[in-house]
């Protein structure tokens, strides 16, 4: 019988299982040549004749020509939502209720599409597209649906009436889920919507439009147009647009909060961030590994929520390091569409360059730099798995946002210094407390300067739960009952 | 009694729970309506809002770790030692107005101080939320201070609006650096000799007489100012002011003078949300 | 002893639902219906078992499938100790390892010189290998030294026997505590960890197994000595079978991708394998009656 024993018997020499290649199939997401602007429910070429390549990251490739909205289609994109404004707001809210819960199963049905959609524009996993942004996509139309007609309750006593024309921008890291969080809140609560996708990654929110239209949502009511930084700025400073929605940098959001100044305008701001995981010695070692490594690599570490700092408490700094090690060598780094990757493609060449700038910064401030050994394919926007170790508080890699997969790991002796260390920094959306300790957990959670603490665990979302940050990681919430505030008048 | 020669009050500016002169050494002087009483009061200088905020963000930690309970108290004792001084309150007000308004307003004032005590232990319930997510997870929204705010005070009613602006601003631990407006500078500074006997920890309260319109963009522009009440500044000037503000995205409510309502307290607060696992 | 650390229940389940949705194809899976064949220790644990039951099942272990000889054999027969004589027999010469249930499994309620002396005599009949519960009362009691002790009495009277020592983490109540049994099993002297005797629910789940990988992984570290795994009990697909060996994979590697280190516990999945291997081998879907059963 030992003649027919596999290889693997001979524990010597164990083979390494490799997993075969198992790629999502591209087609599922058709994609044509060329995109206009949708306006007033339908598809309309650019008054500005101008378009733009839409690229797909992990290919360089041209994904489609997508057209960019100019002055007058900005101009013509917030006529159309003030039209459809007025009839929007008076409507029976249970309607409204009903066209998000019609988007909310037209999105179920489409996620396969949607999401190979996202990975082929955006460059992410298709397992992270599959399994995160598109249920959370959907659950966010069905859960804001669900207030369309209890808006009363949300806010008792004080009437809540919608704002008007809504003007709203999104970045690229989660291009669907991004507009879901902005358009979902925005028409439940009677607004109409201009929403400007990013320039990386347009295909999929002009695919919300279409499948709104499906979905019966009145024309005008939802606007998609795609464009640059201009045309966000054009969207934010239009005069018809009674409220603005941004998600994106703290430097873009500073910039939009100058060019409201002094309209009495209502501005919500989802901006950067440098959040911190803080590892004490009593952690579920195993888990806070998962959890630091979920929470710099999902997505690439391209998310503002990132945990792109990890501050491990000194007893337990160089066991956690080699576990941190040991696991990166698991992370599978490659094609997006290959459903047992982990890590995807850089979002676009100038984001890669810009990791690559903060990355050279690391390595001459004298940082150490880890990064596993992986075959990185020859076309594309790619960039290894990185761990920083020996950063002090001052290394610009501890300070700036990085927005990609490199983590800085710092040491703190107590918990006052990790509050210390873990606030010491201009932004405060999210951060990271792992250890067994109820009571401390609690007094961390009281402590951390962010919006959002997750204990135990990271990266966590949900509709029901308010995300936003505080100081310079932006003002408002999204999600939650609170998020609805920012679509009320007088409340946000 | 008659005829006897009366001691009067030097006006002086309340930082870090002390009263300072202007380090400047500035003054202006105020006169009432009818000119027979003038008054020097100190002129602060934007080192003095320095000093100011300083001790704002110093007393910060210690005010927003006491219990809901214990501000509530304190802002309760505050109205105490106003109405202590309803009198002295009312003589001041009735520089510019009736003594019937005056009146009017300490009541109101002192009031309206007990209606923000009793909110110190409960907006939380009311604005926080337990979320009913997806998983398997505890999860709850709960707002929190903010840090320092600036607060720029509506200049009338004298009292009422310094007493609306800034009582909010405590309630859920804020530490303020407020700007009172000249016209109710008498006020202010009386009502921070009630603040600072009412058991208010040093530098929770920081009360500064002289210009707005000097201060108030240092104020916006201070990178350790968190959020900004700009309720007494004219509409012409909230552009540069917001446009200051907007370097460290400070946070920016406005009211009219009469608001009185919880929106004004979570304003200034920030909603946290914290997820933990349920597990085994 | 840090090594006794904490788990979270909840990101243990998160990180093996992700792990779950490894998409095997092609020559992987082919490799690995084909190593789960090699890592199968093929069970019959019932009180109907029989000397004809059991004669089948030994056969069924050398040459899984009659009709393909590239199959390898499983790698033990697994029986309780009153029919090691009889699957001893029957496996001579081959590959396939015999071992027996000792210690009074499934409940383990007897006194120490009895799970001795039941011991010795499975070695002393054949047993290549020893499966032992342990007592799941004295640890849930916090009496870690009689768990500890009756390990290492029943160790030494296994001899050179491969000793298996099964947690049954249904009844531990909490990842915690099949941590921190897994480390007791381990530091006593046990080759193998196991899960379950397949007697409660739950047995075998990709948390729990997971949990034991990280704790061996940690043991491994602190005294260099590599201590092998076995789920045991609801593994019975094929589909299962590859899950566990992606977290065994992503765990611990290809050091314990062999059977030395890793067995799963099984009855039915022998066969779904096979009809897994044939169905790649032919590309038509299988039928059970094509492949035996024992």
């Amino acid at each position: 019988m030992s003649a027919d024993q596999p290889v693997l018997a001979d524990s010597e020499s164990p083979p390494r299982w490799e997993y075969q290649e198992s790629r999502e199939n591209p087609s599922l997401a058709a994609v044509r040549d060329r995109y206009g602007l949708w306006i007033d429910g339908g598809e309309v070429e650019p008054l500005s004749q101008k378009w733009f390549p839409s690229i797909e990251p992990a290919t360089e490739d041209h994904l489609a020509m997508v057209a960019e909205a100019g002055s007058s289609d900005v101009d013509r994109a917030v006529r159309s939502a003030r039209d459809a404004a007025g009839d929007w707001a008076t409507r029976p809210a249970g309607d409204r209720a009903k066209f998000l819960f019609r988007i909310a199963r037209l999105i179920q049905e489409r996620s396969r599409e949607l999401a190979v959609l996202d990975t082929r524009d955006g460059g992410k996993p298709i397992r992270e597209a599959r399994d995160i942004d598109l249920p959370l996509v959907a659950a966010h139309f069905f859960y804001h649906a669900g207030w369309a007609d209890k808006l009363d309750y949300a806010f008792a006593g004080v009437n809540p009436q919608p704002l008007g024309v809504v003007g709203q921008v999104i970045p690229w890291n989660f291009p669907l889920l991004m507009a879901a969080w902005k358009v979902a809140p925005a028409l439940a609560t009677g607004n109409t919507v201009v929403l400007k996708p990013a320039e990386t990654t347009p295909l999929s929110a002009l695919r919300l439009a279409e499948i709104a239209a499906d979905a019966g949502l009145p024309p005008g009511v939802l606007n998609v147009i795609p464009g640059a930084g201009r045309t966000g700025a054009d969207l934010v400073s239009h005069r018809g647009v009674d409220k603005v929605a941004f998600t994106g940098s703290t430097e873009v959001g500073k910039q939009i909060r100058r060019r409201l100044a002094g309209t009495g305008k209502p501005l919500t701001l989802e901006l950067g961030g440098k959040g911190a995981h803080v590892v004490f010695e009593d952690a579920p070692m195993d888990q806070a590994v998962e959890g630091v490594v979920n929470g710099i690599f999902f997505n690439q570490g391209q998310v503002c929520c990132a945990g792109s700092r990890l501050l491990v408490q000194e007893s337990v700094a160089a066991d956690f390091v080699q576990r941190l090690r040991r696991r990166l060598l698991t992370l599978r780094v490659g094609d997006p569409l290959d459903k047992n990757t982990d890590v995807g493609a850089i979002n676009s060449a100038a984001q890669l360059e810009k990791i690559t700038g903060l990355v050279e910064a690391g390595r001459s401030e004298g940082a150490q730099i880890y990064q596993p050994p992986c075959q990185l394919p020859d076309r594309g926007y790619w960039f290894p798995p990185t761990l920083f170790t020996e950063v002090s508080q001052s290394h610009r890699i501890a300070q700036e946002e990085i927005f990609g997969p490199v983590l800085s790991i710092l040491t703190f002796r107590t918990p006052t210094e990790a509050v210390e260390r873990a606030n010491n920094t201009p932004y405060g959306l999210a951060s990271g407390v792992w250890t067994a300790k109820g009571s401390r957990i609690l007094w961390m959670a009281d402590q951390l300067a962010s919006g959002v603490v997750w204990a135990n665990t990271y990266n966590q979302f949900d509709p029901a739960s308010p995300f936003g940050g505080v100081k310079e990681s932006g003002f408002g919430r999204e999600g939650g009952r609170h998020g609805l505030a920012a679509y009320l008048k007088g409340m946000g | 009694m008659e005829g006897r020669l009366g001691v009067r009050k030097t006006y002086k500016l309340f930082i870090d729970g002390r009263f300072p002169r202007s380090e400047s050494g500035r003054t202006f002087r105020y006169a009432s309506r009818d000119g027979v009483v003038t008054v020097q009061l100190s002129e602060a200088s934007r080192k003095d809002l320095r000093m100011a905020v300083r001790a704002a963000r110093r007393a910060y930690p210690g005010w927003r770790a006491r219990s809901g309970y214990n501000r509530g108290q304190i802002l309760y004792r505050i109205a105490e030692m106003v109405e202590d001084r309803a009198e002295t309150f009312i003589g001041q007000l009735a520089l510019q107005a009736t003594i019937g308004s005056a009146r009017r307003e300490v009541s109101e004032a002192i009031d309206l101080l007990i209606w923000y005590a009793g909110w110190c232990d409960k907006y939380q319930q009311v604005i926080g939320n337990m979320n009913p997510v997806a998983g398997p997870y505890f999860n709850i929204s709960t707002p929190e201070p903010m840090g320092v705010v600036g607060v720029v005070a509506p200049g009338q009613p004298a009292l009422l609006g310094l007493v609306g602006a800034l009582a909010p601003v405590m309630v859920s631990g804020n530490a303020a650096v407020l700007l009172a407006s000249s016209s109710q500078a008498i006020a202010a500074v009386t009502f921070a000799e009630a603040v600072a006997t009412a058991d208010v920890p040093p530098g929770v309260v920081n009360i500064l007489t002289g210009s707005s319109a000097e201060l108030a963009p240092w104020m916006a522009g201070h990178m350790d100012i968190n959020a900004l009440d700009l309720s007494g500044v004219p509409p012409e000037s909230s552009p540069t002011l917001e446009e200051a503000a907007s370097h460290n995205l400070k946070r920016i409510g406005r009211w009219d003078a009469s608001d009185r309502n919880l929106n004004r307290i979570a304003a200034f607060t920030e909603i946290k949300t914290v997820w933990h696992p349920k597990g085994r | 002893m840090r090594s006794v650390g904490p788990t979270d229940e909840v990101m243990v389940e998160q990180r093996v639902a992700t792990l779950s949705t490894r998409s095997i194809k092609g020559e992987s899976k082919k490799w690995a219906l084909r190593a789960a064949v090699t890592m199968t220790d093929l069970t019959t644990l019932e009180g109907m078992d029989t000397v004809g039951k059991v004669r089948q099942l030994s056969h069924k272990a050398i040459r899984p499938d009659p009709t393909d000889p590239s199959i390898p054999s499983v790698a033990a027969v697994c029986v309780y100790p009153n029919l090691v004589g009889v699957v001893s027999e029957v496996l001579r010469g081959s590959t396939v390892r015999v071992a027996a249930v000792s210690t009074y499994f499934p409940s383990g309620q007897a006194p120490l010189d009895m799970k001795v002396s039941e011991t010795r005599r499975v070695v002393a009949d054949g047993a290549d290998e020893v499966d032992m519960v342990i007592d799941r009362g004295a640890f849930l009691s916090g009496d870690y030294r009689k768990v500890v002790d009756e390990i290492e009495a029943v160790r030494e009277a296994a001899g050179d026997a491969c000793l298996k020592v099964i947690l049954e983490t249904g009844e531990l109540g909490s990842y915690d505590n099949v941590r921190k049994a897994s480390m007791l099993a381990m530091a006593a002297g046990a080759d193998f960890i196991k899960t379950s005797t397949g007697k409660v629910q739950p047995a075998a789940t990709l948390a729990v197994t997971l949990v034991m990988l990280e704790a061996i992984r940690d043991f491994r570290a602190m005294t260099g000595r590599a201590v092998g795994m076995k789920p045991a009990g609801g593994i019975s697909t094929a589909k299962q079978a590859i899950k566990w060996l992606v977290v065994l994979n992503e765990t611990l590697g290809s050091d314990w991708m062999t059977p030395d280190r890793f067995r799963f516990g099984a009855s039915s999945l022998l066969n779904d394998l096979l009809m897994q291997i044939k169905w790649l081998n032919t590309g038509r879907y299988q039928s059970a009656d094509y492949f035996t059963k024992a």
